[in-house]
């Protein structure tokens, strides 16, 4: 059963919310998902550009009062 | 009967905590009400920034290294004998030859260290400096190198963030000062779609790059490295070929933390404010070890660690909590073998860095040695 990882990347400058993802799923199994939160909006347009040009698969994008959720699952 | 605080973890986190608690406890310590005790891996403290200056012979190793006894204040009984099980449920360590140590408090600095071997071909095509053994390799590619194509190549996630900025400067004067630059060309790789995670040394570093005509590849997470045909291949697609390979490696915590169930890749989950383990109220994380989004620095461990003695303290002394920690961190940037700049930021306020000053280098160069003031918790 594949399982979902969650960063709380609020307000976090550097290594930002992407670094963390690509972090992240190094540490997950395939089928996994990462949902990250941002208060980066690049974060709604750089994650799902990385994840398009590796392969994973977006599985949702919402913002919320100024906090985007970002799932990602782990493709390959 | 004594309070035990273990400190496992002889780095700066580890040694400034436990400095910084002989400060706060003399009392407490000389009647015998508090003891605290380090664990570490090896005799030796070795100023990790240091590493920097190796490969281009601008710090001799044995100003790397004093002896950790020295570092730390004499009424912390070391003993090196690296922990090998942490059982935060019964509140033991357990370390590789055998011993255990019980705590009321228990501090864990294991720290960060590189994975060359988690990408294929790494260990055997690239070069390094995040350990003395690397750097002294690379001096010695460096000094053979005599033009070609460079890579440097920045893995996720890393510590020191803005290293491999520097490397990459003093690189080019490197080469300049040597009389190769003209037949050489350096190419930059960050995983990530800009050319650093802080977006504002981003946004400089993009013009200092066109001045020196240094290449850059972003979005370049490293898939596997050929050492034959000397090329390095990126999970996007991208493959480039090098003479001379130098990688900051992708980094995980210490086996000890994987082996005691503590976290994934040997980082501990930690509450960002507190720094107490999540779901516990005497187990703090401090410096690399954390989980925390932010960045893998001596600042950052620094600022943590003081967080953690004035806490530490106060709960022993008072039974109150005295203040969390506020995301501070602080980072000189190399800009040149002659320049710097620094930037500083936390949980709520954006780095903002300023232009590159040859005032600001000089404050490296002497923080390069007040580093050990700072260890011993002076400064």
């Amino acid at each position: 059963m594949s399982e979902r990882t969650k960063i709380d990347a609020r307000g976090a400058f550097c290594p930002g919310p992407l670094m963390e993802l690509i972090a992240a799923l190094k540490l997950v199994e395939i089928g996994d998902e990462i949902e990250v939160l941002s208060t980066d909006k690049g974060s709604a347009k750089d994650i799902p550009e990385w994840v398009a040009k590796v392969r994973h698969e977006m599985v949702s994008s919402n913002e919320e009062n100024g906090v985007w959720s970002i799932v990602v699952r782990k493709a390959k | 009967m004594a309070k035990k605080v273990l400190i496992v973890g002889g780095g700066l986190a580890g040694t400034i905590v436990a400095n910084g608690l002989c400060r706060q406890l003399r009392e407490e310590i000389s009647s015998g009400s508090v003891a605290i005790t380090m664990i570490g891996a090896t005799d030796k403290h070795m100023y990790q920034p240091g590493l920097l200056y190796v490969p281009f012979g601008k710090m001799r190793e044995a100003d790397l290294f004093r002896d950790q006894r020295k570092v730390l204040d004499r009424r912390v009984p070391y003993i090196v004998d690296p922990a090998k099980n942490i059982d935060v449920e019964k509140n033991v360590v357990t370390t590789e030859s055998g011993k255990t140590f019980s705590y009321d408090y228990l501090v864990i600095a294991t720290g960060s260290r590189i994975r060359p071997d988690n990408i294929p071909g790494m260990t055997e095509g690239g070069h390094w400096f995040y350990d003395l053994e690397g750097a002294r390799k690379m001096r010695d590619a460096l000094a053979a190198f005599e033009g070609g194509k460079i890579v440097v190549n920045v893995n996720a996630p890393h510590k020191c963030p803005v290293a491999p900025l520097e490397i990459t400067f003093m690189l080019r004067e490197y080469l300049r000062d040597k009389g190769v630059l003209d037949k050489s060309e350096i190419t930059y790789t960050y995983p990530v779609g800009r050319l650093h995670a802080l977006e504002p040394v981003a946004h400089w570093t993009v013009p200092e790059f066109e001045k020196y005509g240094i290449k850059s590849e972003t979005f370049f997470n490293t898939k596997e490295v050929d050492p034959k045909a000397k090329t390095i291949t990126s999970e996007e697609g991208v493959t480039l070929p090098y003479d001379l390979l130098v990688t900051i490696p992708p980094h995980s915590g210490q086996q000890v933390i994987t082996d005691s169930d503590l976290g994934a890749g040997g980082w501990v989950p930690t509450v960002k404010n507190t720094l107490l383990k999540e779901g516990s109220d005497n187990v703090f994380i401090v410096g690399d070890t954390t989980n925390i989004p932010i960045s893998k620095a001596g600042s950052t461990a620094h600022f943590e660690a003081d967080t953690i003695v004035d806490n530490l303290s106060s709960l022993l002394k008072e039974e109150r909590w005295a203040r969390d920690y506020d995301g501070k961190v602080f980072c000189f940037v190399e800009t040149g073998m002659s320049t710097g700049t620094y930037v500083w930021f936390n949980y709520t306020t954006p780095p903002n860095p300023g232009p590159p000053s040859q005032m600001i280098h000089w404050f490296k160069l002497a923080y390069n040695r007040l580093y050990w003031l700072s260890a011993r918790g002076l400064l």
